[in-house]
């Protein structure tokens, strides 16, 4: 099966869209600005006299060039997402309403603190939120996103080991489920990485992990619930075990969104967890950013925290933005410029002041609700990896298509054509061919229903034999049919370039 | 709860489909000791209205731009925004998408990469720029810790005219790879010898333009010196708008380009979030950190795009990648992206040149007061001024007189009392030659 043609390349409401490089009316511009006043130009001999390469374009062509691409792509907004551990859930508008408020989108990171008491209080009241939420004694909210945020949490651990002596402690444990931020993030804190193998019920091998545990290692990294889906029952006596081996424990918070309202982060002996505030609380992924990753921390590390920070005198609200002064003597530096992501947290704060305390509760109930239903509604014709019930996200191993030719990539790729975004897949690394599906809370059981039914035909064509060839052709019906990955990997072309100067670039970058 | 679909029917039923009675139930595997202290001190759900009546009366707490003449920079600057572009990123299709790793139905977040990587290459004259980082600061971390991979030294030179934030978050991200910053005394006169500390143990010089206090400096003999001493040349350019006049940093022989596109992205928002820009050479391409798009065709032969040389990254090289990026600036690199559309090869030029005038302005009446210095001969849109008493208190002053008046040097530099009396000011197209005559005026009364 492949697609109609027509002359133009469009079908129907997809319309075929060129560069804005290859639309450049040389001269054009969508933007009038006012004239200049006559002043002495002041650059030294630095002005560049040279075309930069820009393409012109109207006003009108610019709003139909990325309404054009935007039509192209799939999003929370026109459809379910079921990716696991990426809590993809609605983002409200009035998130977006609130940051474009000029009295928090028109105001600048510099300007006096006393001109910014409204913005410092908003930073103070998310921190109280998040603190009072799990338990945690302190915060830092200067992490740009969930990588950075664990990256905020193992420097607060180098700097207290160092600062008690422990310096030597060289290494992380981090189990075999992780995701690859965890390993990437303690090599560039200066840690080797050792692995914690799983259980075969999914969990993380507390006797592994436990006979590991020495004077070398300085932390264990484990994500809770874990990308099995599962929660770490043991969680307790292993953060008892990783601190009598005088070491800390990092929980990986990317999975918050299942505990919200119901556990403590600080009662399962948690020293330090980022919060992905675009995951849990709802702040838009954009096509990949930006996010905010603010890490809570306990007593042992808060001294270390970076800077910039709020602090309150009782009076007013100060900032402290200079490692090594005041509250921040202790603190190991700076790890992102100005204020932090500021508009993050005000959209963070919009959704969690109407949720409250009551929603916050429900809709991790109903997150790990409408994970539960699925495993259950879809183990009919999938393997479920582990048995028993799960939280937020549920894993299904391959065991279902073995025989039939079709890959779990296969099935992915066939969802698309019935309009739902695939799930996660081949991830956990621990789970043989994955399928971990993460629905949220902000599904409805009929969303839900639709894509139940639709899964498990797919599943049920896979089986019925000879459906190989089909399934390696999917998808038949979007924007695109599947990218040759490989070609791309091979001879890459990543910039546009005039067609004359092309040829040159694409040989050398094979070579 | 309005943000929640689920009836208590429907979770009856699915309760039922599940086997179990209770919501409560779904959570039989956390530990009792972990479930015991949940009650929270905290308030219950708000309707829209209440909601938005807490976050106006905080923002009602702030003096903002569009209330009183800003004259604030220091890597974050407040510029016009096209009324097309902010329709445009709010449209949910690119707001709400995941990061497109799924390519058959991610098309439009692609291609406006590729645009995006194709922009950021011109206007720095590289030849490969990278899908965004989170900003600037943390763009120039990541330049100094792929430079001393290329070269594999263990030491940057940063130089007194880089932004110190972006300094900082260097030196601390340095420190923890075990490698190491040497950061120059800040340079407000511009008088700095970079030429004479290049040594051959240094893995990459980190310089900015227009540099922190405003200087204009040709890198291209720098340049020279630090490929001759087999290392590279890292230049940040916190103010792309400035990339519209001046010479670029890859025509002065910079190695690796780095940036914050906040400037042309989005308004100031306490400084976050931004966009870190970040183009190299195309050799030094397979040490580059986080996303890249690429071209390539699908199975009918079409174009399309597609994340790309992802074997650098952690989701496949795990604790050998060369970053640990994972969620970037995406959104913010398409509001970058969709400006630069806008403005076109001739509205950029015309806007860095309305920037460069009205700082121009400013400079002529901040020159007609007994006792202010501009410091840099050669300037953007952003200059430090000597000033006859401490900026501190006459920044408190004007803001009192309902003027953003600049930003005092002292608050980055706790530990230099000698630069207590350096004022930072910014003009750009925003501020009109009645808000400059104001600040001039108001400025004369505080010095008075």
């Amino acid at each position: 099966m492949t697609k109609p043609t027509t002359t133009s390349g469009n079908i129907g409401l997809q319309i075929e869209q060129a560069l804005i490089f290859e639309l450049n009316t040389s001269g054009s511009t969508a933007v009038d600005l006012p004239a200049a006043p006559k002043v002495r130009t002041r650059l030294g001999n630095l002005k560049n006299d040279k075309p930069i390469g820009l393409p012109g374009l109207s006003e009108p062509e610019v709003v139909r060039h990325y309404t054009r691409l935007s039509q192209k792509n799939y999003s929370i907004d026109t459809g379910f997402y079921p990716l696991g551990s990426c809590t993809m859930k609605h983002n409200p508008r009035l998130n977006e309403k609130m940051a474009r408020l000029p009295g928090l989108a028109d105001i600048h990171p510099f300007q006096p603190e006393s001109t910014a008491q409204g913005a410092y209080e908003l930073i103070d009241t998310l921190a109280h939120w998040l603190k009072t939420l799990t338990g945690m004694p302190a915060v830092a909210m200067s992490p740009a996103a969930g990588a950075h945020g664990e990256l905020c949490g193992l420097m607060c651990i180098r700097a207290a080991h160092e600062a008690n002596g422990q310096g030597a402690r060289k290494t992380i444990l981090v189990p075999e489920s992780a995701h690859g931020t965890n390993p990437a993030t303690a090599a560039l804190c200066g840690y080797q990485v050792e692995s914690v193998p799983a259980t075969a019920d999914g969990h993380v091998d507390v006797a592994a992990l436990k006979a590991k545990l020495g004077p070398t290692v300085a932390a264990v990294m484990i994500t809770n619930p874990n990308t099995c889906g599962l929660f770490e029952t043991e969680c307790i006596a292993i953060a008892d075990a990783v601190h009598a081996a005088g070491a800390y424990f990092y929980m990986d918070g990317a999975n918050f969104n299942a505990l919200v309202g119901r556990v403590r982060i600080a009662d399962l002996g948690v020293d330090a967890m980022h919060i992905n505030l675009h995951k849990t609380f709802s702040t838009p992924h954009g096509g990949g950013g930006p996010g905010a990753g603010p890490t809570v921390l306990s007593k042992a590390l808060a001294d270390y925290a970076p800077v910039p920070f709020v602090v309150h005198d009782g009076k007013k609200f100060m900032v402290e933005e200079h490692a090594g002064f005041g509250a921040a003597a202790k603190s190991y530096g700076r790890m992102k410029g100005f204020q932090g992501q500021f508009g993050v947290f005000v959209r963070a704060l919009s959704y969690i002041l109407a949720m409250g305390a009551d929603g916050l509760r429900q809709a991790s109930g109903d997150a790990v609700l409408n994970a539960n239903y699925l495993r259950a509604r879809l183990s009919a014709e999938l393997t479920p990896a582990f048995k028993g019930i799960c939280m937020h996200e549920v894993v299904f191993d391959d065991e279902w298509l073995k025989g039939t030719g079709v890959t779990t990539l296969d099935v992915a790729k066939a969802l698309i054509d019935e309009g739902f975004h695939p799930m996660t897949m081949y991830f956990p690394l621990v789970v043989h061919g994955a399928l971990l599906m993460e629905p949220t809370e902000t599904e409805s059981k009929s969303t839900l229903d639709q894509f139940i039914a639709s899964l498990l035909a797919l599943a049920r064509k896979a089986k019925q034999g000879d459906q190989a060839e089909w399934f390696k052709g999917a998808p038949y019906l979007a924007p695109r049919r599947r990218l040759d990955e490989t070609r791309a990997a091979r001879k890459p072309i990543l910039r546009w370039q005039p067609v004359e100067a092309a040829a040159p670039v694409a040989k050398q970058a094979a070579e | 709860m309005r943000y929640l679909p689920l009836s208590d029917d429907n979770r009856r039923d699915m309760l039922a489909a599940i086997g179990v009675n209770t919501v409560d139930d779904l959570f039989a595997d956390i530990p009792a000791a972990a479930k015991a202290k949940a009650k929270f001190d905290l308030p219950n759900s708000a309707s829209e209205i209440e909601v938005e009546r807490t976050l106006s009366a905080l923002a009602a707490k702030n003096l903002n731009a569009s209330q009183a003449p800003s004259f604030l920079g220091a890597g974050n600057y407040r510029h016009h925004t096209p009324a097309s572009l902010d329709y445009i990123i709010q449209r949910g299709e690119f707001l709400t998408a995941y990061t497109p790793y799924q390519p058959e139905i991610s098309q439009g977040t692609l291609q406006a990469i590729y645009e995006f990587q194709t922009q950021v290459a011109l206007i720095t004259g590289m030849e490969v720029a990278n899908a965004s980082m989170y900003d600037g600061a943390t763009a120039c971390a990541e330049a100094a810790a792929m430079a001393c991979r290329v070269t594999k030294r263990t030491k940057v030179l940063v130089s007194g005219g880089v932004h110190p934030n972006y300094r900082d978050v260097t030196a601390t991200s340095l420190k923890f790879m075990d490698l190491s910053a040497e950061c120059l005394s800040p340079d407000p006169m511009g008088v700095e010898d970079l030429l004479g500390r290049v040594g051959s143990d240094i893995a990459c010089v980190i310089v900015q333009t227009p540099g922190f206090f405003g200087h204009l400096n040709d890198f291209s003999a720098l340049a020279d010196a630090v490929h001759a001493a087999g290392a590279l040349l890292v230049v940040c350019v916190p103010e792309p708008v400035s990339l519209g006049l001046l010479k670029s940093p890859g025509a002065m022989g910079a190695d690796i380009v780095v940036g914050d596109g906040q400037s042309i992205a989005t308004p100031t928002m306490f400084g976050g979030p931004g966009v870190g820009l970040f183009a190299t050479r195309e050799k030094y391409l397979r040490q580059m950190p986080g996303r890249i798009a690429g071209e390539t065709v699908d199975e009918d032969g079409r174009r399309g795009w597609v994340l790309t040389l992802s074997t650098r990254e952690q989701h496949i090289r795990r604790e050998k990648a060369t970053s640990n990026i994972c969620t970037n600036s995406g959104l913010i690199a398409l509001a970058f992206s969709v400006h630069m559309t806008l403005l076109g090869e001739v509205g950029f030029r015309k806007l860095a040149e309305l920037n460069h005038a009205h700082a121009g302005l400013l400079a002529d009446g901040l020159e007609q007061i007994k006792g202010v210095k501009i410091l840099p001969s050669a300037f953007f849109n952003e200059f430090a001024v000597q000033v006859p008493k401490p900026a501190a208190e006459i920044v408190e002053a004007l803001a009192k007189r309902n003027i953003l008046g600049g930003i005092p040097v002292s608050r980055f530099y706790p530990t230099y009392p000698e630069l207590q009396n350096i004022l930072l000011l910014t003009a750009t197209e925003m501020n009109t030659a009645g808000d400059i005559a104001a600040l001039v005026g108001a400025l004369k009364e505080v010095l008075q």
